[in-house]
This record gives structure tokens, C-alpha cells and sequence, in this order.
């Protein structure tokens, strides 16, 4: 039976990066296989915006976090550090990974101007994919206005301690 | 003739393993194909049914219904053997068995068959919703044609209770249809009961087999089956053949889908497949012999995996009543980890995170919903499905993936941070979207 020689020969042809090329780019596989910037930054530091978007029902949360600057160290305040953490596919892990590589070293008004669609073009997201970036690009404004909240908030509490101290 | 079985544990053991960080898989090297633990999904062919079907293939290729030369003689010989040994495995008689192209077809000749042909004096019928999509969809189109059907609900263990099926019959339903056990969840509902109830009623029974039969031991008689669904391909015979049964006395009448020649008593017209129909005969007739082995090692391999899992991972459920399902069927919900992801990092394991038919869209299953899992837990799910050919080893290969990358991926989950951190996910108001 000669002509059963050549399956297990095909069988062995058939590599495992074939088979999830068909899924999921290889931009996105290596995001997530190899995630940059894992992890959490101490969400009570002045200096550090946290962003918490997606729903667990929705099968996305994403948790992207911001450490800028020091305004006096540095005037345009660029974000020095960036962590996330992400429940969901691989895209999402992927999305998210990329969002944080992308805001180091950018200022605040550049971070906002990052795009969902720069996200799914880069990972060659799939329709039922762009979610994810969508999803990515709210953690990233969500952190960025954590920033600029706690920012005012501490602002408002400095000047309230100087009126304090000038009326006494 | 030689055959070499590819599913060995050895093939994909990663050779060289990663040292860099915690999150990190990449250098893990995966030589070979998956292991293959997606038994729900389809099976194997047996070698042995092969080469039961092979002659088939090849030189006896006649067509069964050819009355007029020995070719077509052999062929329906052939086919009338098949019809007996699945007779013999779910108790009835031959002339009970109708030929189809699987399952699904059998599922809808059933349900809208019957349906159409008592549609003048009853329009009524009654399902669950955890059936598979086939029985679901053809009351869907059933109800377009105007009749009415009652989708009952089932306990949060996936059981359902005859007593609910017992207030919802009337005299005008026609056909109660509950399948035997789940594809999803393994569960297997109390078809003597349901059977005992029916009967009483005067109402046919239909139940989808097709994750059952040569799995447990099925009488049709002694369960009062009126219709059951049977599948080649998950009991290691072919795929592209099924077979429908159809009680003779009292006769159930069909209104056939398909029209044509008038083969397998005009209930479904067309060349009856001889090389598939032997497939299935023969699988059939395997499966009859070795139920017992094949159920023992089934239960081994369950126990194993989930003693393993459950003792080495916190926050794991398992979906489906324990007490009451097919040990070769376990789905898991692992919590505060996506259950895509979790997939894609098992990527040298074969599994599925449900119905192979519905795992295309995102939405959560409609079983796991169906029996009242919360939503975030329904995307954590995976389903693992044991074989024949399913060894130990293999289980516990799977079983160390699963830990490691459940681990790795729950170090990488806000969720996973935030019950560590005493923080109670339901209260958060999530954003939607």
C-alpha cells in the first residue's frame, strides 16, 4: 500500500505556526507570547494615571496604567512608564501590549492621539477583532484622564494649602 | 497494512524551555501536531473500521440499490449487515434504521418530519434549550411555518425535569425532543423518564444521540425512544454518515425533506453510501464490545484531570451536573482568565471552548448560559473531551498546560489583581461596550 507512505510525510509538514497564521497575525501571536510592559504601577502615586475599561460579561478588561513625569524634571511631561493588565483574547492582550510600548516616552497630547485604527492596522486585527482596539485606545485616554484628574485634584490641594498657610 | 497512530504525548513535549520571564512562551519549540483532546467535536476512525470500509473503496463499489447485477447484490449485503449491528447496539430492529448523512440531518428529518406530517391535527412541540444548534434552528423554522414550541429551561446542573415537560404537553403537542447528553457539558438527561412520560401521553420522543450512542448503553424499547439520532464520526466512524431510528410499532410517520428515488423507505432519498454505512456498522458493532472498557477508561481519565486541575488551581468550576453526565465530556470554567486566550496558549492541545459549531462568533455559549452561568465565567470556559485513544500521559500533559498557563495568564489578569486585592468585581460599574 505505497500510497499511504505519503501521509505521515504531510502530516509532519504541517507546522503549528501554520495553523494559527490563519487566526491571528503573527504580530499579534508574538504580542502575545512575549507581552512588553506586564504588570502594575502604584495606582496611588500623583504621577501614575490608571485606566479600567471593558466588562468581565463582554469577555474584555482591560487595565492600562501611566507613570509621566515630573512637571519640574521634565516641562512637556512625557510618560515615562507604562503597565498594563488585560483579561481577554489574544487580541485584546496583544491591543493593550502595544498601546503601552507605543505612550513611553510620548507626551500627553501625543498619547492622546493615538488611534484605534494605527492599533488594528499594526496587529492586522480582523473585523471581529477591532474591538479590541477600540478597547485599547479608551485604556489609554482613561489613563491619561485619571492623570489629568488627580493632577487638578493635587493642584487644588496645594493651593489650599498655601491659602491656608497665607491666612495664618 | 500498517498504521501509525500521530497522537503520542512525546511528539509535542517542548523541547527547550523558557527562562526569561513569567508571561513569556515564546522559545517554547512545538514539534508535531496537537494533542488531540476535542473528543466532542469529532473522533479518530478507528483502524479497524477502515479497514472494514476500505473494499468498499475500492473494488466493491457497487450501488446498493443496482438489482440486477452481483455488484449491487454485495453492496446491499453489505448495508443490511451495517443496519443489524446498530440494530443490535441500541436494541431494535434493522428495519428501524434510516441512513443519513449524519446527525444534523437526522436531528431535522425528526423534528420537522414529524412535526409536518401530524401539523393538521397537532402544532405543537416541545425542546430544551441546551439542544445542539440543528434541533434548535429546525424548531426556529418550525415556528415560521406557524407552529408553536415550547424551549424549556434547565436547572442551573443542565438537567431537565420531566415533571416541567409533564405540565407543558398538551393535546395539541406533537413531538417532545430532548437530547441524551450534551455535546457542551456532558450532561445526560433522564430519557427513561422523559420516555415513560411520553409514552403515557401519546406523544413521540425524540432524542439526539449523537453523544451518546456506543458511549452508554441505549434501549430503545425499555427507554420509549420513538425517533434517535445517530452520528458516524463520534464513535470513530466516519464522518458524512448517520443514521436516524424510527419506531415501527407504534409506526412513527415522517414527512420526508428530501426528495428522490424512495430509498431508505422514502424517509430519506438517495445512493445509500456504502463504504460509509459500513463505517458506521462496524463502529457501531466495536463500540457494543468495548463500551464497558472504553466507559472505565473514560471515567479514569476524568477523574484523573480533574482531581489534578482542581487540586493545583483555586477558582475553578465545573459546568454540568457531575453526578449525572459522561465522564469523556468535562467543561471548566477557570476563572478571571479569558477562555480564548487560554486556547491560543495551549496551542499544542487541541480544545475547544464549546460547540465546535458556534465557536466562530464571540458571544459566550447559549449553553452555559442556559443553565444560569455568570457571563464572565462562560468566557473562562473550556471543554475537554477524552476518546479511545486518549492516554494518560496525554491528560497529564494537559493537565500541566493548563496549570502553567492558567497561572501565566492570571498573573497577567486586572480581574485575577483585583480579588487578590479583596475587591468584589460585582461591584464595580463596568463600562460597556
Amino acid at each position: 500500500m505505497s500510497i499511504f507512505k505519503y501521509i505521515p510525510k504531510n502530516i509532519q509538514g504541517y507546522s503549528m505556526n501554520n495553523i494559527f497564521a490563519v487566526y491571528y497575525h503573527e504580530k499579534v501571536i508574538d504580542h502575545y507570547e512575549n507581552p512588553r510592559n506586564v504588570g502594575s504601577l502604584d495606582k496611588t502615586d500623583k504621577r501614575v494615571g490608571t485606566g479600567l475599561v471593558g466588562a468581565p460579561a463582554c469577555g474584555d478588561v482591560m487595565k492600562l496604567q501611566i507613570k509621566v513625569r515630573d512637571i519640574q524634571v521634565d516641562e512637556q511631561g512625557r510618560i515615562e512608564d507604562a503597565k498594563f493588565k488585560t483579561f481577554g483574547c489574544g487580541s485584546a492582550i496583544a491591543s493593550s501590549s502595544l498601546a503601552t510600548e507605543w505612550v513611553k516616552g510620548k507626551t500627553i497630547d501625543e498619547a492622546l492621539q493615538l488611534k484605534n485604527t494605527d492599533i488594528a492596522k499594526e496587529l492586522c486585527l480582523p473585523p471581529v477583532k477591532l474591538h479590541c482596539s477600540m478597547l485599547a485606545e479608551d485604556a489609554i485616554k482613561a489613563a491619561l484622564s485619571d492623570y489629568r484628574i488627580k493632577q487638578q485634584n493635587a493642584q487644588k490641594e496645594l493651593e489650599e494649602v498655601n491659602n491656608t498657610k497665607m491666612n495664618e | 497494512m500498517c498504521l501509525i497512530f500521530y497522537f503520542s504525548a512525546q511528539s509535542t513535549i517542548p523541547t527547550d524551555l523558557s527562562k526569561l520571564g513569567e508571561e513569556n512562551i515564546l522559545v517554547e519549540k512545538i514539534d508535531g501536531r496537537p494533542l488531540y483532546m476535542d473528543a466532542q467535536a469529532t473522533t479518530p476512525i478507528d483502524p479497524r473500521v477502515l479497514d472494514a470500509m476500505l473494499p468498499y473503496m475500492l473494488s466493491q463499489y457497487g450501488n446498493a440499490h443496482s438489482r440486477t447485477h452481483a455488484y449491487g447484490w454485495e453492496s446491499e449485503k453489505a448495508v443490511e449487515k451495517a443496519r443489524e449491528q446498530i440494530a443490535n447496539l441500541i436494541k431494535c430492529d434493522p428495519r428501524e434504521i434510516i441512513f443519513t448523512s449524519g446527525a444534523t440531518e437526522c436531528n431535522n428529518i425528526a423534528v420537522k418530519g414529524v412535526a409536518r406530517f401530524y401539523s393538521e391535527k397537532k402544532k405543537h412541540v416541545i425542546t430544551t434549550q441546551t439542544e445542539h444548534k440543528c434541533v434548535l434552528d429546525s424548531c426556529r423554522a418550525l415556528e415560521g411555518e406557524g407552529f408553536e414550541i415550547t424551549y424549556l429551561p434547565v436547572s442551573n446542573t443542565g438537567l431537565i425535569n420531566a415533571s416541567d415537560i409533564e405540565k407543558t404537553i398538551s393535546s395539541n403537542t406533537s413531538l417532545v425532543s430532548v437530547m441524551m447528553v450534551n455535546n457542551e457539558i456532558g450532561v445526560k438527561q433522564p430519557i427513561h423518564e422523559i420516555g415513560e412520560l411520553c409514552k403515557s401521553k401519546g406523544v413521540f420522543f425524540h432524542t439526539d444521540a449523537a453523544q451518546a450512542v456506543g458511549k452508554i448503553p441505549i434501549d430503545v424499547n425499555e427507554m420509549k425512544i420513538d425517533l434517535m439520532s445517530i452520528s458516524g464520526h463520534k464513535i470513530y466512524g466516519p464522518k458524512g454518515i448517520g443514521a436516524l431510528y424510527v419506531r415501527r410499532r407504534p409506526r412513527v410517520k415522517i414527512h420526508p425533506i428530501q426528495s428522490g428515488g424512495g430509498q431508505e423507505r422514502g424517509i430519506r432519498s438517495g445512493t445509500v453510501p456504502t463504504h460509509l454505512v459500513v463505517g458506521l456498522g462496524e463502529a457501531c458493532e466495536i463500540a457494543k464490545n468495548e463500551m464497558k472498557y472504553d466507559h472505565e477508561w473514560m471515567e479514569k481519565l476524568s477523574n484523573r484531570l480533574l482531581n489534578k486541575i482542581m487540586n493545583r488551581i483555586p477558582h475553578v468550576v465545573r459546568n454540568g451536573d457531575s453526578n449525572h453526565s459522561y465522564p469523556g465530556c468535562i467543561n471548566l470554567s477557570f476563572a478571571y482568565v479569558e477562555g480564548e486566550s487560554l486556547l491560543m496558549a495551549l496551542k499544542d492541545v487541541a480544545l475547544s471552548s464549546g460547540s465546535a459549531c458556534t465557536s466562530a462568533s464571540l458571544e459566550p455559549s447559549y449553553v452555559l448560559r442556559a443553565i444560569g452561568t455568570d457571563e464572565d465565567l462562560a468566557h473562562s470556559s473550556i471543554r475537554f473531551g477524552f476518546g479511545r485513544f486518549t492516554t494518560i500521559e496525554e491528560v497529564d500533559y494537559t493537565v500541566d498546560r493548563v496549570i502553567k498557563q492558567v497561572e501565566r495568564l492570571r498573573s497577567m489578569s486586572p480581574l485575577w489583581e483585583m480579588v487578590q486585592e479583596g475587591i468584589d468585581l460585582k461591584s464595580i460599574q463596568w463600562s460597556q461596550h
